[in-house]
């Protein structure tokens, strides 16, 4: 029972918000309404993609861009016409260029700094005991010294 | 390596500083889009006037003959904030002898033109987005968006919500201003 509820915790999506007018008779364009719409970001909403956005203008969007399928329009150009009105933030997977860079390799150099955190922690964990130094042949002599005097039973 | 560590509650220090200087800075609107069509020209659109009001409709072909920045305003009559920044408008109108034009966003004719009976047109010209198909060529998120188109009818500022605190009156008066100064 309760393996059952989970397994359906991790197969809920979000509801999509398309309405049964906007839906396009052709299923396969629908599949590709639907695919663009999920990485559209909705900019009333903001961290809503339009598919499951119940904004006005989320709606409008959503309906332009079956629209544009429909005019026989590329996935890529659809995406560049939402682009050019809305800019990359209207794009869940922005693009890689120069205002982006840190945000694509920050994960990257993340990983590299904690990975390299790691290996410090460990090399020097290893290291220990034989990093201490050993007696120089002076000090033998004193801990000799020393040693000899405690057994024979006389003080410092 | 220790006296490297030694600089390391410095460094954590320093970053979470800078995070908080930028992060909690008043002036930073987390939910602010930067707008693709600053530095664009104005997009393709063609509306007709609201029908009832009578007046003229609202066309690419409207900006930039030269004459000057022209303030274009996307409002609605169902947006109650926008009810409040047509007071400001109408007084900007009067006192600074602008050219403002409307986008009237989503309306029915009807609604527009009671509402703009009730408290006056300021503006030179209103199209009618009764889709609100126009309102994404102009890539706005809601209303009410100003716009300042200058002379040469790029598009070179843009506000989101109404224009109501003396913060945002400001800051529009230097866009207008900066725009206007273009020009010459």
């Amino acid at each position: 029972m309760i393996r059952l509820f989970i397994i359906l915790i991790f197969m809920a999506t979000s509801a999509a918000a398309v309405e049964p007018d906007e839906i396009l008779s052709d299923p396969a364009l629908e599949f590709r309404a639907r695919d663009i719409s999920a990485n559209l970001r909705c900019v009333v909403c903001q961290n809503e993609p339009i598919d499951t956005s119940n904004s006005g203008v989320a709606r409008d969007l959503r309906l332009l861009v079956r629209e544009r399928l429909v005019a026989g329009d590329t996935d890529e150009q659809v995406y560049d016409y939402m682009v050019s009105r809305y800019g990359d933030y209207v794009l869940f997977n922005p693009p890689w260029k120069s205002t982006t860079y840190a945000l694509w390799l920050a994960p990257f150099v993340i990983a590299l700094l904690g990975g390299f955190c790691v290996i410090m922690v460990f090399r020097r964990s290893n290291v220990g005991p034989e990093g201490v130094a050993t007696l120089t042949a002076d000090e033998e002599d004193i801990f000799a010294d020393v040693t000899k005097r405690n057994t024979d039973g006389t003080t410092l | 390596m220790k006296r490297f560590l030694i600089f390391l509650p410095l460094c954590v220090a320093i970053v979470i500083g800078l995070a908080g200087w930028w992060g909690l800075n008043p002036d930073r609107d987390p939910n602010s889009i930067p707008s693709a069509l600053i530095g664009q020209p104005v997009p393709d659109f063609d509306l007709p006037a609201i029908e009832g009001i009578g007046g003229l409709g609202l066309s690419t072909q409207d900006f930039g003959d030269g004459s000057g920045p022209i303030l274009v305003n996307v409002f609605a009559s169902w947006c109650v904030p926008c009810r409040a920044e047509h007071a400001v408008l109408t007084r900007m109108v009067r006192e600074d002898n602008l050219a403002l034009v409307g986008i009237n966003y989503k309306d029915k004719p009807e609604a527009a033109t009671a509402w703009l009976t009730e408290l006056g047109n300021p503006y030179d010209r209103i199209g009618s987005d009764e889709t609100g198909r126009a309102g994404v060529e102009w890539g706005i998120s809601g209303v009410p968006e100003t716009f300042v188109v200058d002379a040469n009818g790029i598009i070179v500022f843009r506000f989101v919500g109404p224009i109501t605190s003396d913060a945002a009156l400001a800051t529009l008066r230097k866009a207008l201003a900066q725009a206007g100064a273009d020009k010459s």
